[in-house]
């Protein structure tokens, strides 16, 4: 009964403000280029298919890679400060500058230095330095966390470093970076979308990019699929990473054990 | 019996400058079942460490006669790593010893049967009771065959029919294994039914004033707790602790 509401009652009401969307905007005779109606929109999807696909890809490509890239260097340089807290010293307080430094603000200088003609990179790397931040941090915690008790237990049996590390501080640190993946998956396409709109028209080509050029033709219907895209895009992997967290957590950590009983 | 250890002069002070305990003299022999008690702080907890090595001593030193035998250790908590099952957490011992698996199956699983979770080697600590978690922890410290179990209040946490039951089972193994154990605990009772000998600490710095010998019957069942020869090592126990926490006042 509450698991078929869980899904009934949104979409009920999602359909029930597209009804409504697309009455009102007859209705009251809302401009196409200030409202369009969800069958309008509709039409776009259709009309602009080859290119809101390809803009869809180019954005899903640079998400992508972001991500993958932040979870490497994020773990990495994680279990690098877990080891070391003179790297932790010497390094972190650049990290949090690179993360509270507005990534707007730093586009254009990206921009610049890997060039125009590689703005994909550009895109990268901006879209890489949003998600890095959270994997960095709630790795780095969590693999702090390891019970001491446990840590001597390893000690007592001459466990190495790398056992220590392997055994038992990274599995203790996978609901924290499961958790920090969750946030730096939608922070991954927000950077990806921001760098596209920093770096401007030229040669970025992704959904950031086609919200631009239809707003600067007033094509308001092509903003909106393109919006939907990118909203679509969030979701999927937010809903991807939290299956993820579910696979691996639910046999032993307590938010999984919460939803399964 | 032998002599197993020996604490010299074992004195530790913390970076805080806390002392825990101030030169410390105690023997343990081989084989026997050796109590410490004493008020919160006295520096039981941080003997027991200094004796397993994880921790150093500021002055002083631990003697080993025969050399270091294998050393199990019980903390208060059971200490389970959550995202393994109960016979993955009582192998832990043997897998970083690099001993094969199947050869550490096969050990871990008998050492859960001896302590009566035979079935329960895929259950994961969080379908686990508390007394059967601490099961699972004594499982994995005689995994690897100890000869010296230490143990920081290992039962403090749980219900009096889970720590009687428990009591009973951990005089068995170590009675079938011939293991030396030294036992931390608040309670007296505890103490009076488990130890050949127990040790009464002062409060910090922790220093020996009393060490008191108990003959225990072989068998020691719950009608052992309503014998005279139980209370009046309980009394003396007590008496002694009562000393102690005067002599800090």
């Amino acid at each position: 009964m509450k698991r078929w509401l869980t899904y009934s009652v949104p979409v009920a009401l999602g359909i029930a403000v597209l009804a409504f969307w697309e009455w009102a905007v007859t209705h009251w005779q809302v401009p196409r280029f200030v409202l369009p109606a969800p069958s309008a929109i509709a039409q776009s999807f259709v009309d602009d298919r080859a290119q809101l696909a390809a803009a869809t890809w180019t954005t899903f490509r640079i998400v992508i890679e972001a991500f993958v890239l932040a979870l490497v260097t994020g773990v990495a340089l994680a279990i690098l400060f877990a080891q070391s807290r003179i790297v932790e010293l010497a390094l972190y307080p650049y990290a949090v500058i690179l993360q509270v430094t507005p990534i707007i603000a730093i586009a254009p200088l990206i921009v610049i230095w890997v060039g125009y003609e590689h703005i994909d990179r550009a895109l990268l790397i901006l879209a890489w330095i949003v998600a890095f931040f959270p994997i960095l941090a709630n790795t780095t915690l969590g693999l702090r966390s390891a019970d001491r008790n446990l840590i001597d237990l390893f000690r007592l049996y001459g466990a190495s470093r790398w056992q220590i590390l392997w055994k038992l501080q990274l599995p203790g640190a996978l609901p924290y970076l499961l958790g920090a993946m969750k946030i730096s998956g939608g922070l991954a396409l927000i950077g990806a979308v921001v760098a596209e709109f920093a770096a401007g028209t030229g040669t970025a080509t992704g959904l950031g990019w086609t919200i631009t050029e239809a707003g600067n033709r007033l094509h308001i219907e092509t903003m909106f699929a393109a919006l939907a895209i990118l909203s679509v895009l969030g979701v999927a992997i937010f809903f991807l990473l939290s299956a993820l967290e579910w696979a691996l957590l639910r046999h032993w950590h307590e938010s999984a054990v919460s939803r399964q009983e | 019996m032998t002599s197993l250890l020996s604490l010299h002069g074992v004195s530790k002070t913390f970076d805080s400058g806390t002392q825990a305990i101030a030169a410390l003299d105690l023997e343990v022999r081989t084989g026997e079942f050796l109590s410490l008690v004493g008020p919160s702080g006295c520096g039981k907890s941080t003997a027991l460490r200094i004796i397993a090595g994880l921790i150093a001593p500021t002055m002083g030193n631990v003697a080993w006669p025969s050399g270091r035998p294998e050393i199990g250790f019980v903390f208060q908590e059971p200490t389970l790593m959550p995202w393994r099952n109960a016979l993955d957490n009582a192998r832990l011992p043997l897998e970083l010893k690099g001993i094969a698996r199947a050869d550490a199956e096969a050990r871990s699983r008998q050492a859960l049967a001896r302590v009566g979770l035979g079935e329960f080697g895929h259950a994961y600590p969080r379908e686990l009771s508390g007394g059967m978690k601490m099961r699972v922890s004594i499982a994995r410290a005689i995994a690897a065959h100890p000869k010296l179990l230490l143990m920081d209040e290992p039962f403090a946490a749980l219900d009096e029919l889970t720590r009687q039951s428990l009591n009973d089972d951990l005089l068995k193994l170590a009675r079938e294994d011939g293991i030396t154990v030294i036992f931390v605990t608040h309670s007296v009772y505890e103490s009076a039914y488990l130890s050949d000998r127990v040790v009464v600490m002062t409060p910090r710095p922790g220093r020996v004033t009393a060490d008191i010998a108990i003959a225990q019957p072989a068998d020691r069942s719950v009608a052992y707790r309503l014998t005279p020869q139980f209370t009046d090592a309980a009394g003396r126990i007590s008496a002694a602790l009562g000393d102690a926490m005067s002599r800090a006042a």
